[in-house]
């Protein structure tokens, strides 16, 4: 574990977490959670598990987004917080 | 209490995965939007594989493949668990992903299924709908 990548990685996925709530569009919330998601397998690749980064990569980055966006066109951009 | 600084300071990992933990209890109870809702909980799902994943790794270690096995040609070498990142969160944690996507994906459909009667995505006015009829 490279400690200097870590806690960069680590200041970068908590600001991407407040960004996808705090963003006032529901697809601009599924992009920057899908950013999340790949900073999240960066993580783990830096932490040595390499297994579940590539399944993070695959499955959480890749289908979750594409679950998001899809349920995003189904139903509306619009929130209020 | 001058022990317990560096103590603090070298798990920086565990306080990132606090604070993302209640990042994501947050959304899941204050935000007013089913789909904020629904990306908080998987916040903080993924907070809970980062703690798990924090307790294997250490520094120095490499990952939980043997080199040189038994079996190589090389003799009975020596195999140093020390020098090895401890796999067995690891594997808990893959489960863990697979669960967290399924249970976003049956989310997701509820939240298609609740636009579809009450055409909105907010709390207050689908309780205030509730309450009208």
């Amino acid at each position: 574990m490279i400690w200097q990548i870590d806690l960069a990685v680590l200041l970068l996925v908590v600001i991407c977490a407040v960004g996808a709530l705090a963003v006032k569009d529901l697809m601009g919330a599924a992009i920057l959670f899908g950013a999340y998601s790949f900073l999240m397998c960066i993580l783990w690749a830096v932490m040595g598990a390499v297994d579940v980064a590539f399944t993070e990569a695959s499955v959480g980055a890749g289908v979750s987004t594409v679950f998001f966006v899809a349920a995003v066109f189904r139903t509306s951009r619009r929130t209020k917080d | 209490m001058e022990e317990y600084i560096p103590l603090l300071l070298t798990k920086y990992n565990y306080w990132v995965y606090i604070t993302l933990m209640m990042i994501g209890l947050w959304a899941m109870i204050a935000k007013n939007n089913l789909v904020k809702k629904i990306v908080g909980m998987n916040i903080f799902q993924t907070a809970i594989i980062l703690f798990y994943v924090s307790i294997g790794a250490k520094y120095g270690g490499t990952i939980p493949i043997i080199q040189h096995g038994p079996g190589h040609g090389h003799g009975a070498a020596q195999i140093k668990a020390l020098a090895y990142i401890n796999p067995l969160p690891h594997v808990l944690m893959l489960t863990a992903i697979v669960v967290s996507v399924a249970t976003l994906g049956v989310a997701l459909a509820l939240v298609i299924k609740i636009h579809r009667r009450h055409r909105t995505l907010e709390e207050d006015e689908i309780l205030e709908q509730l309450r009208e009829s």
